[in-house]
This record gives C-alpha cells, structure tokens and sequence, in this order.
C-alpha cells in the first residue's frame, strides 16, 4: 500500500526529509509510525505526538488507505 | 474573519474593533507575548512553525465550540508564525459579551484549547546561541 508521510517541526528534522512515499503493507497510523522509526533511526516517539490523515485530525489508531497523506505533528506549542 | 495565522504583526486595536458589538458589555482580551527567558534559559528571539489548512481549521472550530459553550457574542483570535523578536504578540484572542463571566470563561477555553490542539510549534533561539523546540525532551539534541 502506497501513502505519502509528512513531517513538521521537530520530526522533519529528525528525519532530514519534509515528507516521503512509502510503500508498505498496510496497517494504522501508529503502526506506519514504528516502521518510519525503523526507517529513520533518528525519529523518536513522543507520547504527545499527534497524527493528521488528509488533513484532518486523526487517531492513531486510524486504519490507512491507499493514497493516504498523513501527517506527523511532534507536541504541538501554540500561543 | 474568526481565527487567522498572520505573518506579520498583530494591530490589537484594530483586533478588538473587529469584536465591537453595542449589545454587549464585556470585551476579554489576551494577549501571548514573546517573553525574554524559557526554564532558566534567556530567549533572544522565537520562531513559530504553523500548518496552514489545518489550524485554520481546528481554529475556527475552537472558536465556535467556545460560542456554543459560553452562548457568547463575539470571538476571533490571530495567531503568528514565522519569526518574532522579544515582546511581539504571539497571539490574541478577543471575546465580547453581554456580561463579564462568560468572555472571561471563553477567552480562557480559546487559549487553552488553542495551545492544545493546534498545530503549531515554536523554536526558540536562546543568547547562548543554542535553539530548541518547546515542550519537547529530544529538542536539545536536534539544535
């Protein structure tokens, strides 16, 4: 299954990359998460983290689709 | 316009204008300013990272939940991105009302909500010459 990750603040910079294709066998958000934390050795979990799909807010729990975009958000710090 | 990211300074006079209502007898005003030290660090200046398509949305959402909670008359909030020096206006959050307990009661969910949910994040740039992400245990290693 194809779907594009995104990454902002913090993890784009743990990564090194703004956001990627990956192909990859299916599963939740939480899980495509581990398997980026496999790929990039850099990344790391937060227990605040958040997860966006098609630009709405998501659990990570959410089942992905083909095609997908998915947003990774290390803890968010507004205001 | 109920909440919007701004990349250039914020007009609070102008902000409050935008809120002005002759029914009402209560305007709430916050305003989050870029202050000059962070947990014993001093702070130089700051840099607030925004996604655009959802904070606007999350924003407006806030901002209505807030109306529908408190029943009051009135609310925006402005918030900035990029970078901001000592002092500037991080964010404002305007609410009028008939009466004085209930602004003050959604002014206060607005903000709250506001640093909870959207995403936003801010790096701040310390005297020392080292940067950092807030809130955050791995910031120091990432510079």
């Amino acid at each position: 299954m194809k779907v594009k990750v995104r990454y902002f603040a913090l993890f784009r910079e743990q990564t090194g990359v703004a956001s990627e294709l990956v192909d990859w066998p299916g599963g939740t958000a939480a899980e495509l998460f581990q398997e980026m934390t496999g790929k990039h050795a850099t990344l790391m979990p937060e227990a605040a983290a958040l997860v966006a799909v098609n630009d709405e807010m998501a659990g990570w729990e959410t089942s992905l689709a083909e095609g997908d975009e998915i947003l990774f958000f290390p803890p968010v710090a507004g205001g | 316009m109920k909440f919007a990211v701004s990349d250039v300074s914020i007009d609070p006079v102008a902000a409050r204008r935008s809120v002005a209502d002759n029914s009402c007898g209560a305007l709430v005003v916050f305003e989050g300013w870029i202050r000059n030290h962070n947990e014993g660090q001093a702070v130089e200046r700051l840099e607030y990272e925004v996604y655009r398509p959802l904070a606007e949305k999350e924003g407006a959402r806030i901002i209505d939940e807030a109306s529908e909670r408190f029943g009051i008359s009135n609310a925006m909030c402005i918030h900035r991105e990029g970078l901001l020096e000592l002092s500037d206006i991080a964010v404002i959050v305007c609410v009028t009302s008939a009466h004085r307990s209930e602004a003050f009661a959604a002014c206060r969910y607005i903000i709250d909500e506001l640093k909870n949910r959207l995403p936003i994040w801010k790096k701040e740039h310390y005297v020392s010459g080292i940067s950092e992400w807030v809130n955050c245990q791995h910031c120091a290693a990432a510079g």
